[in-house]
């Protein structure tokens, strides 16, 4: 969303702290708010459509940067851009790669932070469907908490309030793919759709569709348990009545779409 | 001096406004700030229909930095914005046409519409104090659809109104039994329902106003984003705030753009102005982007059912159109006229069809005010006939192609059925030119080459003509226009022989600066770096119309030309006078005078010093100086016309289109810069495509927009559309003005839409859809249903 520059937010105080502690001790305040890349807060608060009496930037924290490896795992930084990740998971992660590099524009990938998509969990977002697809572990100052408990509907998840990610630990696929259809205005998800295939068995998310946010279908996954192609997906389809429906494509539309980006998923998945 | 060839007419010289737009050095209304000024923030309605019960403004006031809150009672004594144009109904009545005002007095009609406005010290000050505003609302129910809007029992936008209906206009034959003869005598007819969706102009540069008022002298200056600052300053003198004109100067510095959006008088410029003084402050106002969502006048909106009638050799006999068209909730500068005279006179299009009925309703809505967008009721024209002839074409089995060629007019001047004389055209010429450039016979390869890879390839093809030049001002004042469209131009020479040319025209984003130049310097044989034209401040130029409907250079240009011929016979006087020859025989050629048979010869220096100079000059016979001004009042509206053609692929698993290839030939008359052209080319056919695939202003029943940011308004970008091939190589040059130019602006907003839909039509077809319409835009879900619905 664009805003002209005479958009005025509420005033706030700032405060930009480099360890985790400081951060959650700034948190404390009544109506603190963290504040990752600022890719929805900002411009929420430039509406004036929240009000919070503090904003703790996530981004001075060094230990929450970076992309790190190991072992079948890769551990992101809660505060890791999305050029970030784009760039430095790419050999380890590629399909997590490719998604983070078409997350929005250039502007918003050197901005927004990986944790503060998962945090605020736009139910048209990207990473959601990476994370619940590739069965992450959300890891905050607190706990550890698996992509499964974590996402808890539009916008809403298993964080308690002053919770932090500090990184986002993903367990890597044999092979993988993020397909993505565009909302044609806002160039979010209008469906996602994450494949990727463990040992374990295969993992299917989408994003962009429900009503319930980011959601795992059990069904595609099972047949490409079986079969890991996208013909094992013929004939099975989402139930229309708990899609999204908006300007942009009515419930059927986009139940139609999870089909179609879940087959070209499984079949550009490497 | 010698002529090369990157100047003078025909000539493609870079654009030498670019150079400060693209290096952060332009001078936009925002850029400007006044010493001492307060800044306004408006408290928008946020219903799209309710009864002000009261507004309490007490506590707001209070708040700090607050210099002063208005509400509509504070302008009770001041007019409404008025209506440019007045429009005589079928039945000989005059447009129902509702009071204005600058703020909402009583009722609020959209959501958009400016409740109170507070100024303040600061912007963030204002709009902490809005929000302490305390409004009593009544909600009222929000009439949003057109059909409803008309019902018998429909809520009333305007309780003073006997209805939601502005007017009931029919054009050309107004013999219903004739015209319905046509259609019963015919072998087949063709019936289309359609729909031209609403569009946000959005203009990079949203809305600024800037009032000041100096009490010394009793004068007012408005800076504001405008593209005919002479139209604003008569406007709201006259009509709004009752100022004497010569005490107003209003200014529009650099422009970013404004596609018919900045053509209207809006309530910010008259509130700015009026709180100048009300404040003893100057008063700023800069749109968000959000506002201006809700507050720039929107596009289109027309409902539409076409018919065509064809004999059994597949000539066309007959056309009627039905169309109902949005007003919105209140009357815009121009808007009354772009459904009736700048759309109904478009209905004959390229083609000889002998009887032609448009009737059109408009109707009042809770909606934002709709007017002029780039091409103004002629895109709603073409939209419509081009889409039914390619419908027609499918049903008769006939080749889209063959059918236009066989009903083209081709014979000029002719005198369409509806009120329009064209003087010159060759369809012929750009078709035959069209099918070239678009590779019409490589298409089966391609289309092939589409299916293997599992789409669906279709080819679209459409003509257009316009009415450019506007106009004739005995003309559209028979018409209803409420307006002479003149427009002027003053061509002042300095002493040492440069040029400043001071014209009415306003270029935002047109090129202007450096096209304008280029006629001057060709016409005296000087090098263009002496020429620059000042626009776009009342307290300066002449007073111009401005500029819209693609009528800068045939219009102002002309005014332009006759201003620089008087500056010659004058200056040839002068050089006759220095070479003691007579007048008669001085000729003028690459800025030097000479004496026929002679090798006598005086520069063009030397004479405009001497017309400042005037030691050596026959001040008995001749004023000294050289300075001359031009109005000019074009004969006929110009005619641009051209055929277009698009070619798509559609996912089938998706529906998403892409544009594979556009081509565009376009005959434009002669032409200043074939650079600049090109430009404005395809910024139209990114517009006409923008609407046709991306770009809707859609409301929900309640009247709130829902698509009021770019997270829901599609523009088109860069991806969006394809390489473009452009071709304007035709040129049959206008026949009634000096340099035979015909205009570029709108053509390409005007012809691709129906070219784009034609194709995806095409190719759905193709991949064996009995899809025979889609409604704009055509979004991958809209595609998506019609395959599978």
């Amino acid at each position: 969303m664009l805003f002209g520059k005479d958009d005025k937010m509420y005033e706030f105080e700032f405060e930009k702290p480099s360890t985790v502690a400081e951060a959650v001790a700034a948190l404390a305040d009544e109506d603190a708010q963290a504040l990752g890349g600022g890719q929805t807060l900002i411009p929420t608060l430039k509406q004036r459509l929240a009000m919070p009496s503090k904003l703790v930037s996530l981004t001075g924290i060094d230990g929450m940067k970076g992309v790190s490896g190991g072992d079948g795992m890769l551990s992101i930084g809660g505060a890791t851009t999305h050029a970030e990740v784009a760039e430095a998971a790419a050999d380890a992660y590629p399909a997590l790669a490719a998604l983070a590099g078409q997350i929005g524009d250039p502007a918003v990938r050197n901005r927004g932070t990986i944790g503060g998509s998962l945090a605020n969990n736009d139910p048209a977002a990207c990473y959601p469907a990476a994370a619940l697809g590739s069965g992450a572990t959300i890891m905050t100052n607190r706990r550890e908490i698996t992509a499964d408990d974590y996402f808890r509907g539009l916008f809403e998840t298993a964080l308690e309030d002053g919770e932090i990610i500090t990184a986002v630990r993903f367990p890597v696929p044999q092979k993988a793919s993020y397909q993505k259809f565009l909302q044609p205005a806002s160039r979010f998800a209008l469906v996602g759709v994450f494949a990727a295939k463990y040992a374990a068995g295969v993992r299917v998310a989408v994003t962009g569709a429900s009503e319930e946010g980011v959601f795992r279908w059990n069904e595609a996954e099972a047949a490409l348990d079986a079969d890991f192609t996208p013909e094992a997906l013929d004939g099975l389809s989402v139930d229309a009545g708990s899609m999204m429906a908006d300007l942009h494509g009515s419930k059927a539309y986009r139940a139609h779409l999870v089909g179609v980006m879940a087959k070209r998923a499984v079949a550009a998945a490497a | 001096m010698p002529k090369d060839n990157d100047s003078g007419i025909g000539a493609s010289p870079k654009r030498r406004e670019d150079v400060r737009f693209l290096t952060g050095a332009g001078n936009y209304t925002d850029d400007i700030n006044v010493n001492g000024q307060a800044y306004v923030h408006f408290l928008r309605a946020d219903v799209a229909h309710a009864t002000i019960n009261s507004i309490d403004t007490s506590a707001a006031a209070k708040m700090p930095g607050v210099v002063k809150i208005f509400t509509g009672a504070d302008f009770a004594e001041v007019g409404g914005i008025p209506c440019g144009w007045g429009v005589t109904d079928r039945h000989g009545n005059p447009q129902q046409e509702p009071r204005h005002p600058i703020i909402a007095d009583g009722t609020i009609r959209h959501v958009g519409e400016i409740v109170a406005a507070v100024v303040a010290d600061t912007v963030e000050q204002a709009r902490d104090a809005a929000e302490a505003i305390e409004l009593n609302l009544s909600d009222k129910p929000a009439v949003v659809n057109m059909a409803g809007a008309l019902a018998e029992d429909s809520t009333k936008v305007h309780e003073d109104l006997t209805s939601n209906l502005c007017y009931d206009w029919v054009f050309g034959n107004d013999d219903d039994t004739a015209v319905q003869a046509a259609f019963d005598s015919a072998a087949h007819v063709t019936t289309l329902d359609l729909v031209n969706n609403r569009l946000v102009a959005n203009p990079m540069e949203p809305r600024v106003a800037i009032g000041e008022y100096t009490r010394g002298t009793d004068e007012y200056t408005l800076h504001t984003t405008s593209q005919n600052p002479h139209v604003i300053r008569l406007l709201m003198c006259a009509f709004v705030l009752g100022l004497p004109e010569h005490k107003v100067r209003v200014v529009a510095p650099d422009v970013g753009g404004g596609f018919g959006s900045k053509i209207f008088h809006y309530a910010e410029e008259a509130f700015c102005t009026h709180a100048a003084k009300a404040c003893g402050r100057a008063v700023k106002w800069t749109s968000t982007r959000s506002e201006a969502f809700i507050s720039d006048a929107h596009g289109r909106d027309h409902v539409t059912k076409i018919e065509l009638a064809l004999d059994a050799d597949n000539n066309f006999t007959a056309l009627r159109t039905n169309t109902m068209a949005n007003m919105g909730a209140y009357l815009s500068t121009f808007s009354t006229s772009v459904p009736s005279y700048l759309h109904g006179t478009l209905m004959a299009g390229n083609y000889k069809t002998p009887v032609v009925q448009v009737n059109v309703k408009t109707v009042f809505t809770n909606t934002v005010p709709v007017d002029a967008y780039r091409g103004a009721g002629r895109p709603e024209a073409t939209y419509q006939l081009e889409r039914v002839i390619d419908k027609a074409a499918r049903e008769l089995g006939t080749d889209p192609i063959a059918l236009r060629r066989q009903n083209f007019i081709t014979e000029f001047p002719y005198e369409t059925p509806v009120a329009l004389t064209y003087d010159t055209g060759d369809y012929v010429a750009t078709m035959d030119k069209l099918e070239q450039v678009a590779d019409v016979a490589g298409f089966a390869a391609r289309r092939a080459a589409s299916e293997a890879k599992g789409r669906l390839r279709g080819f679209g093809v459409n003509c257009y003509i316009e009415a450019c030049g506007i106009a004739p001002s005995n003309i559209v004042g028979m018409l209803g226009a409420r307006a002479g469209l003149y427009d002027a131009a003053t061509v002042r020479v300095n002493a040492t022989g440069t040029i400043s040319v001071f014209v009415g025209a306003h270029s935002h984003g047109q090129g202007h600066e450096t096209s304008f130049p280029q006629v001057v310097a060709e016409m005296i044989g000087i090098d263009e770096s002496m020429v620059d034209i000042v626009h776009g401040d009342t307290g300066r130029v002449p007073f111009g119309m401005g500029t819209y409907g693609s009528r800068s250079i045939a219009v102002c240009g002309s005014a332009m030309v006759r201003a620089t011929e008087k500056i010659i016979n004058k200056a040839k006087k002068i050089a006759a006078h220095l070479m003691e020859a007579s007048d008669a025989d001085i000729e003028l050629k690459d800025g030097q005078f000479t004496v026929a048979g002679t090798d006598k010869s005086v520069a063009w220096g030397d004479v405009t010093l001497t017309a400042y100079v005037p030691h050596n000059y026959p001040l008995e016979e001749l004023e000294p100086g050289l300075e001359e001004t031009a109005f000019y009042d074009p004969a006929n509206f110009t005619y641009p016309a051209g055929a277009y053609a698009c070619e798509v692929e559609v996912d089938p698993d998706t529906g998403k289109v892409s544009i594979e290839r556009f081509a565009a030939a376009d005959d434009f008359g002669n032409i200043i810069n074939p650079m600049i052209v090109d430009g404005q080319v395809h910024g139209g056919l990114g517009q006409g495509i923008g609407q046709a695939l991306l770009e809707n202003a859609a409301y929900d029943e309640d009247g709130q927009l829902l698509s009021a940011s770019y997270m829901d308004y599609a523009m088109p970008r860069a991806d969006d559309v394809p390489f473009y091939q452009v071709d304007h190589s035709c040129q049959t040059p206008c026949t009634h003005n000096p340099l035979g130019v015909k205009g570029c602006g709108e053509a390409g907003a005007i012809g691709s839409p129906p070219a784009v839909v034609n194709a995806v039509v095409d190719a759905l077809q193709s991949g064996g859809k009995e899809v025979t319409h889609i409604d704009m835009p055509l979004s991958p879900s809209r595609v998506w249903s019609a395959m599978n619905g």
